[in-house]
């Protein structure tokens, strides 16, 4: 289980859960979750693009993800956010389709494109998927500060300067980048629910953003590891144990909040 | 005059009993859809309309698995999606897009692993394609009277309560305050949509299901405020859509660069982003002058 090219399994979802869980404490914070399932859902259709040109899957995923990232910014400007953000996506995987309706792409490849294939990564794949979070994470670092004040109290922020448009743009693009590193390995259902799952039940757990976030990493990194473990010993898809796994912990948040409220009312 | 014809429409489009088949059951639930979709727009339910095309996606999966008609299966699970959503579901809109991103992943987790199990025991991998973009071409005509029905369902349960259904939906404080139960109509509101997604979904497709819940309405609101015109306005660019779709993509048989005609979803979908677009260009000019 830890030998060959197990290795690159676990070393590239401990990547993906690092950067998964640290952006998506951000996701849940701006009720962001639409346009974190949108950008690696549609960016799809970048993979199928790049298939059919011949290039690397990495260009077509990160052209088609910032593409799609800046079109839900810009449509979504005026008018609903999430009507911006569906219509994005449809036409994204529209796109899609066409290209793979132009190439002669099997089955199983549209499969691992969306439900992954992290206990086939080549460690060709290492290096780039390595870059990428580490770009990402970086982004986050920068972003931290205005980002946060922009999510939590937007007119705070825009009266101190930090316009809620450009912070919107700026976190899409952090979320297109994150769905260029993670979809070629784990496809795009695994990172969607590491992004809302943990987050979503760290927050319930406590309220101060760098806690958060370090739990929300925690978390989802128990999950992932859970989940290779668990598809390893079972052969079973680790979409499905990593989507489950999300669903219990963001279950367990819950009920957490709910005896706390519970016991704190019927104390006072 | 009659070439012109021919090149516009491809000879045997009216003819053809699957295009036909195809146009009434696209017609359909184009017409269900954009109706559900005015208070789908309305109620900035965008995503949970989309996430309950993808987990009846899960549904279509295990029905191919236990041998049942998909139809079925994706009902069921998206009915059942619903009510978890509405469920653990916070009324605020940010808390209830966290609700519909859950569900959704443990239903991508579930259709993930319906379909590995799928074309491990019975190799149909050609069932991923079908369940994912649908093929509206390779209908079948036993469908159109469950279509039908599902379709009667989803548009009784908008008429039944229509009215307190708008009003909740554009102020629930009002509608709370006037004594509708906002919370029961949401939750048969959710269920009339999981109904027209999955019947969309496994006609067309769940690309084309959102598309054609979203875009047309949110168009029709673009144009008209009056919400008995924009749910007509709505049904009518749906039905043109998805109609010139199909003819499109009937024409595009002989088109480079294959010659196997190319997909349904990419002429509709892009349709209906033009149409919307125009919609938001024309009525900015509007409100400037």
């Amino acid at each position: 289980m830890f030998s060959g090219f197990m290795v690159n399994a676990w070393l590239v979802a401990t990547m993906v859960a690092i950067v998964g869980g640290a952006v998506g404490f951000f996701v849940v914070l701006r009720g962001s979750a639409f346009v974190a399932h949108a950008v690696p859902n549609g960016s799809f259709a970048g993979a199928a693009a790049a298939s059919l040109v011949g290039i690397n899957t990495i260009i077509g995923l990160a052209v088609f993800s910032l593409g799609g990232a800046l079109g839900i910014g810009l449509l979504g400007r005026r008018g609903r956010h999430d009507v911006a953000t569906a219509l994005t996506l449809v036409f994204m995987l529209g796109l899609g389709a066409l290209f793979l309706g132009f190439s002669i792409e099997y089955a199983p490849e549209i499969y691992s494109l969306l439900f992954g294939e992290v206990l086939g990564i080549s460690s060709t794949e290492l290096a780039p998927t390595a870059g990428l979070a580490i770009a990402s994470l970086a982004a986050l670092a920068i972003l931290y500060r205005p980002l946060l004040l922009s999510s939590i109290a937007p007119e705070t922020g825009q009266a101190r300067g930090i316009s809620p448009f450009r912070i919107e743009l700026a976190f899409l693009v952090v979320v297109a980048l994150a769905t260029t590193m993670t979809v070629p390995v784990v496809g795009t259902a695994l990172i969607f629910s590491l992004m809302i799952g943990p987050p979503a039940a760290a927050r319930a757990f406590t309220v101060r953003p760098h806690v958060a976030i370090a739990l929300s990493i925690a978390l989802a990194l128990v999950t992932v590891w859970a989940a290779i473990a668990l598809s390893y010993q079972t052969n079973w898809p680790v979409g499905f144990f990593v989507g489950t796994i999300s669903a219990a912990a963001y279950a367990a948040g819950r009920a957490w909040t709910f005896t706390r409220r519970g016991a704190s009312s019927a104390r006072s | 005059m009659h070439q012109v014809l021919r090149a516009i429409v491809e000879p045997g489009f009216f003819s053809s009993s699957a295009v036909a088949l195809a146009a009434v059951v696209g017609g359909l639930v184009a017409l269900v859809a954009g109706a559900v979709g005015v208070f789908t727009v309305l109620r900035g339910q965008a995503f949970a309309g989309e996430a309950l095309g993808d987990i009846g996606a899960a549904g279509g999966s295990s029905a191919y698995l236990i041998g049942i008609a998909p139809l079925w299966g994706f009902v069921g699970i998206a009915v059942a999606a619903a009510g978890v959503m509405e469920t653990i579901g916070i009324q605020r809109a940010r808390g209830r897009d966290l609700a519909t991103g859950i569900v959704l992943g443990a239903g991508f987790g579930l259709a993930a692993l319906f379909l590995y199990l799928g074309t491990t025991f019975d190799n149909t991998t050609g069932a991923t394609i079908t369940i994912l973009f649908g093929s509206i071409f390779a209908l079948d005509k036993a469908i159109l009277p469950a279509a039908l029905v599902f379709g009667a369902l989803a548009l009784a349960i908008i008429v039944a309560c229509y009215r307190p259904l708008l009003l909740s939906s554009i102020s629930p404080e009002l509608a709370a305050a006037r004594g509708i139960p906002v919370r029961l109509i949401g939750g048969l509101y959710l269920i009339a949509m999981a109904v027209a997604v999955a019947l969309a979904a496994v006609t067309i497709g769940a690309i084309l299901s959102t598309a054609l819940l979203i875009g047309p309405a949110a168009t029709a609101l673009q144009l008209t405020t009056r919400p008995a015109r924009a749910i007509v306005t709505a049904g009518l660019i749906g039905l043109g859509a998805m109609w010139l779709g199909l003819l499109l993509a009937y024409d595009s048989y002989d088109w480079p660069p294959l010659h196997h005609g190319w997909p349904v979803s990419f002429f509709v979908v892009t349709l209906v982003l033009i149409v919307y677009l125009s919609a938001r260009i024309l009525t900015r000019g509007r409100t400037r002058r």
